[in-house]
């Protein structure tokens, strides 16, 4: 059943090319090379000339090596043994743990129906302040952390993963450092969240075309979690590399670039990815969460820019904390009505107030003189920021709320918050003043 | 069908080679066989005995060598009762058909038809034997919800048909012939209630075009009142994303003033398809009385669903749109988001190895656009009466920028541009369509006058405004600092709009312009304040009550004492009106 040809026309970066017959479209070969096997999938027939991406990369193959077809598309084991286990872009463990072969199950399947979808409307807790209490996560919502080099977006990441309410976490990681993931691994297993975490992760050091396969992989498993009534909440880090990968193998087989030397498809391929999250209706639910660095903090690099049209929302992470102004979560209105009837005004005001914080800093830094409620406004955001909006910070919901009134009366009075009166006189904490 | 088979020989993504004998059109649909399944294709390109063929599926498992089974005929949209309320992909095939048959996921080589073959509509004949007919002209009605849905000649035949025969009034199915026609050599064509048209053809069966001269209320105040939008018109909505497109688009849905609503959900997020379909059954369109539902056909081919389908589905909504124009109707067409159609005008011309153009977009990106919003257009039907499709589009430019080819292009062609800024969203203003880049060709709902006034005073706040940020407030005169507040009232109180409130977002033509004539004699009027401190307090009084004016329904109660309160405030601010304003406010009447 399986053809072997040992014939390679050609080799160009990880691209090569065999004569064969009767090979089909994106099915996956076996390359035996002098450094051992590797899986390559094709992605160009041309007659009798097959095109391959290998997954370790062009490095070492020769014109001599055989190459096997294996008369199949890309494929996982799914199963909950995956739960705690650790595998590469090719599927394999890389946890010295056995490889699964049960219930194999195809990768970068068909899109949901769109009238099978619901409306999202659960939230998602995190309990991480500036998340829950002003850009809520919603289950099935798909959301990119937009960040700069040196960002702590994996630390954040890793909290989420611990704290977040999901049922599995799959983590795909892209292009990570090999720090990054003993750091992921080191967290999740000291938090107790690795026996309901599957992790995918591809190395900087590992082969290009097994990053582009990552997001696939995690998210066909999460999708089979969800089928199974499982909440999940897959985190993806990093998309940019995802993008790059696609770049670096469309150049190499000569694709005209659109747009900084990206694929003309890059909005549709991350589409096809984002698009995976979906709240299915009396079953369970497909979360994402992705980083995004911006090359150059600039959000108009190809990458963010076509990530933003696609998620519903984005988190910007800058300076160590998530910024209130550009992040937002679209569907943050679906949950923040009935969760506590203080949730939306206390939100809207003390955002309101933090804007005009910013803008008396400004007012300060240019030498005009500040008013008495300018210096409310300065004592007010370095509250805010200190005790809401840093990244260590972890309450509850109900706990940020009751800190949010805290805050607001060591600063301000009821009426000079204008949030609606009955609120206020209903949650304004006692014991302290106006001043 | 044709018996004209082919086999494939080579496959690169979605484009797939395929040798044929015999002959091939241009666009023709052809059917890829593999694994049990035929997948469907359109024909775009022919080099000697080889078809490319794009595939409006995904192409994995395909070989060479596989058969190819090509049809004869281009792709086309079933046309006939039973569209209205569907949601369709971009092939027109029902979404919730397919989810019966395949469940979760959207199966490749599962179709269906586009109107349902066993449903019985109520026909009555309106032509008689001997009458003489072409294409256009109708032969009967079946009422479909709200509307009589006119049984029309088919719109491909040529020249006059002879009534041969027609049945009595009663119940057919779509397929059913009720009527046979013959051409003038006597061959006999049977009618149906139903036939097909190639989506890529514009339909031409009117007697002549018409210049748009009606403005289509939205009852979004800064559209109708300085950016119209005419019946029959064009305009487009560029934006960066989180600029609101999307939510502007689905408000207009609801609130425009049309018979029927299209809404092509072209490769943008699948959740506000979901809030769409799960809204609108619970909504009642105020015209008719019926469900919002009733008046509206969705055609969504989300982002994550083949490329090549999305690049047919704004051709399946305009066919859609145009056909029922052809009854005499006012029809919307909403195309969310235009960009992802040309990016996958883009992603094949790549593919074909096309020389490419700006931003590797083809060079031919500039006259499709031109021939789709071209099928918008206000006309007069062969039996006398109008009808008109209006189309708008969003635009999503890369970075937000407009100098990019697709909203350069969509500019040169539509009649409105609404251009979105990201400073207005974040700064949580809806609409945020910025005043100061934005035009329309169209007439608008309030005297033009009026509506030049007030974007003098816009323009004349933003200069003031950006003059303040270099010398600060206390550097401004108290005339200019005036004006200032002056264009931040009239910015907070009529161009920023609450779409979640029912009254306020819901805006009509005749509030428009009973709330302008307020308006302009509060902006045209002079006031005795001392100082700065008192004229901001004054304006935020004055720009508080508006808002709460704005909340109630027109022409109550509540209004009419609100609008009272406006005025003792005013009073109070010794407002005086200036001649200019004065002069205006007469003009109008």
């Amino acid at each position: 059943m399986n053809k072997v040809f040992n014939r390679i026309e050609s080799i160009a970066g990880s691209v090569i090319t065999v004569k064969a017959t009767g090979v089909r479209y994106n099915e996956l070969a076996q390359i035996n090379t002098r450094f051992g096997k590797s899986l390559a999938q094709v992605n160009k027939i041309d007659g009798d000339t097959v095109s391959l991406q290998v997954f370790a990369g062009g490095q070492g193959v020769s014109t001599g090596d055989e190459v096997r077809f294996l008369g199949h598309d890309m494929r996982i084991s799914f199963s909950d043994d995956l739960l705690g286990r650790i595998f590469n872009g090719s599927g394999e463990p890389i946890d010295n743990g056995p490889a699964l072969h049960d219930n194999m199950t195809n990768i970068g399947g068909p899109s949901v129906n769109p009238t099978k979808r619901i409306l999202a409307n659960r939230m998602m807790r995190t309990n991480i302040p500036m998340i829950d209490m002003f850009n809520t996560l919603v289950v099935s919502q798909k959301l990119p952390i937009f960040s700069i080099s040196g960002e702590p977006y994996n630390q954040l990441l890793a909290r989420i993963a611990m704290q977040a309410e999901a049922d599995v976490i799959v983590l795909g990681g892209m292009g990570l450092k090999y720090d990054d993931f003993l750091y992921f691994k080191d967290e999740l297993s000291k938090g107790g969240a690795l026996s309901k975490t599957v992790m995918f992760i591809h190395t900087a050091s590992d082969p290009t075309v097994e990053c582009m396969m990552i997001p696939d992989m995690a998210l066909a498993v999460a999708e089979q979690f969800a089928l199974q009534d499982k909440d999940v909440l897959v985190l993806l880090t990093d998309m940019t590399n995802f993008a790059d990968s696609m770049k670096e193998v469309a150049i190499t087989q000569e694709q005209v670039p659109s747009n900084r030397g990206y694929p003309g498809d890059l909005y549709s391929q991350l589409a096809a990815r984002y698009e995976k999250a979906v709240d299915f209706a009396n079953s369970g639910s497909v979360t994402v969460l992705a980083v995004t660095t911006m090359p150059g903090d600039d959000v108009t690099h190809p990458v963010p820019d076509n990530t933003g049209y696609i998620t519903e929302g984005q988190y910007y992470l800058k300076g160590g904390r998530i910024e209130p102004f550009g992040s937002l979560s679209r569907l943050k209105q679906n949950v923040n009505g009935k969760t506590r009837k203080d949730h939306r005004a206390l939100m809207d005001g003390m955002i309101r107030l933090y804007s005009a914080y910013k803008e008396t800093v400004e007012k300060k830094n240019m030498g005009f003189a500040m008013s008495r409620w300018d210096e409310k406004l300065l004592k007010y955001g370095e509250l805010f920021e200190n005790k809401l909006m840093d990244l260590s910070v972890n309450l509850t919901l109900e706990q940020a709320l009751d800190l949010g009134w805290q805050i607001l009366a060591e600063c301000f009075e009821k009426d000079e918050t204008g949030i609606k009166t009955d609120l206020t006189d209903e949650f304004w904490p006692e014991q302290s003043g106006g001043q | 069908m044709t018996e004209n088979i082919g086999k494939v020989v080579s496959i690169n993504g979605n484009l797939v080679s395929v040798e044929f004998e015999g002959n091939v059109s241009m666009n023709e649909i052809c059917y890829v066989k593999v694994d049990n399944t035929a997948l469907k294709s359109e024909v775009i390109r022919i080099r000697g005995k080889v078809a490319q063929i794009q595939v409006y599926e995904m192409t994995g498992g395909i070989k060479c060598g596989d058969e190819v089974q090509f049809t004869g005929d281009m792709l086309s949209a079933e046309l006939g009762p039973g569209l209205l309320g569907q949601i369709y992909d971009g092939l027109q095939n029902p979404l919730p058909i397919l989810a019966e048959q395949a469940g979760w996921f959207l199966e490749r080589g599962n179709y269906a038809d586009g109107l349902d073959a066993n449903k019985k509509w109520e026909f009555t004949p309106t032509a008689k034997v001997g009458d003489t007919l072409r294409a256009g002209e109708y032969i009967g009605t079946v009422p479909e919800g709200p509307f009589t849905h006119k049984i029309f000649v088919p719109f491909y035949l040529n020249g006059s048909y002879t009534l041969k025969s027609i049945v009595e009034k009663g119940e057919y199915t779509v397929k059913e012939t009720v009527a046979v026609i013959a051409d003038e050599r006597g061959k006999e064509i049977p009618v149906s209630l139903s036939f097909k048209w190639p989506v890529k053809r514009a339909v031409r069966c009117y007697s002549e075009r018409l210049a748009p001269k009606e403005t289509m209320e939205t009852k979004v105040r800064l559209i109708d009142s300085f950016f119209p939008v005419a019946k029959g018109g064009t305009y487009c909505t560029p934006g960066p994303f989180g600029a609101g497109k999307t939510v502007l688009q689905h408000t207009t849905s609801k609130y425009a003033d049309v018979d029927i609503v299209i809404i092509a959900a072209c490769g943008e997020r699948a959740g506000e398809v979901v809030e769409t379909i799960t809204e609108f059954p619970e909504l009642t369109d105020p015209k008719t009385g019926h469900s919002l539902m009733e008046r509206t056909i969705i055609i969504c081919n989300t982002s994550s669903m083949p490329v090549a389908s999305r690049e047919a589905s704004v051709y399946t909504a305009v066919t859609l749109a145009e056909y029922y124009r052809q009854m005499g109707l006012n029809v919307l067409l909403l195309a969310d988001s235009t960009s992802r159609w040309a990016q996958a005008l883009r992603e094949m011309s790549g593919r074909l190895e096309e020389i490419p153009g700006e931003e590797a977009f083809p060079a031919y990106l500039e006259s499709y656009i031109a021939a789709f919003y071209e099928r918008a257009g206000y006309v007069r039907l062969p039996d006398g009466s109008t009808g008109s499709v209006t189309i708008g589009g969003t635009v999503s430019p890369a970075g937000g920028n407009f100098e990019e080819p697709v909203t350069q292009a969509t500019l040169k062609v539509v009649g409105a541009f609404h251009g979105l800024s990201r400073e207005r969203s974040d700064a949580r203003k809806y609409p945020a369509i910025d005043p100061l880049i934005s035009w329309s060709k169209y007439s608008s709902v309030i005297d033009t006058k009026k509506s030049d006034y007030c974007k003098k005073i816009l323009h004349e706040g933003e200069e003031i405004d950006s003059m303040m940020k270099v010398i600060g407030e206390e550097g401004t005169t108290l005339a200019d600092f005036i004006t200032y507040l002056k264009e931040q009232m009239l910015d907070a109180v009529y161009l920023q709009q609450n779409s979640f409130d029912a009254v306020d977002a819901n805006s009509g033509t005749d509030r428009q312009r009973y709330v302008t004539d307020k308006l302009i004699y509060i902006l045209g009027s002079e006031y005795s304040l001392s100082n700065k401190e008192d004229a901001r307090v004054f304006f935020n009084r004055m720009r508080q009550k508006f808002i709460d004016w704005n909340y109630t329904e027109f022409k109550t109660e509540a209004f009419n004492k609100v609008e009272n309160e406006l005025d003792a405030i005013y009073s109070e601010g010794g407002g005086t009106l200036t001649t200019s304003a004065e002069l205006l406010l007469k003009d109008g009447e």
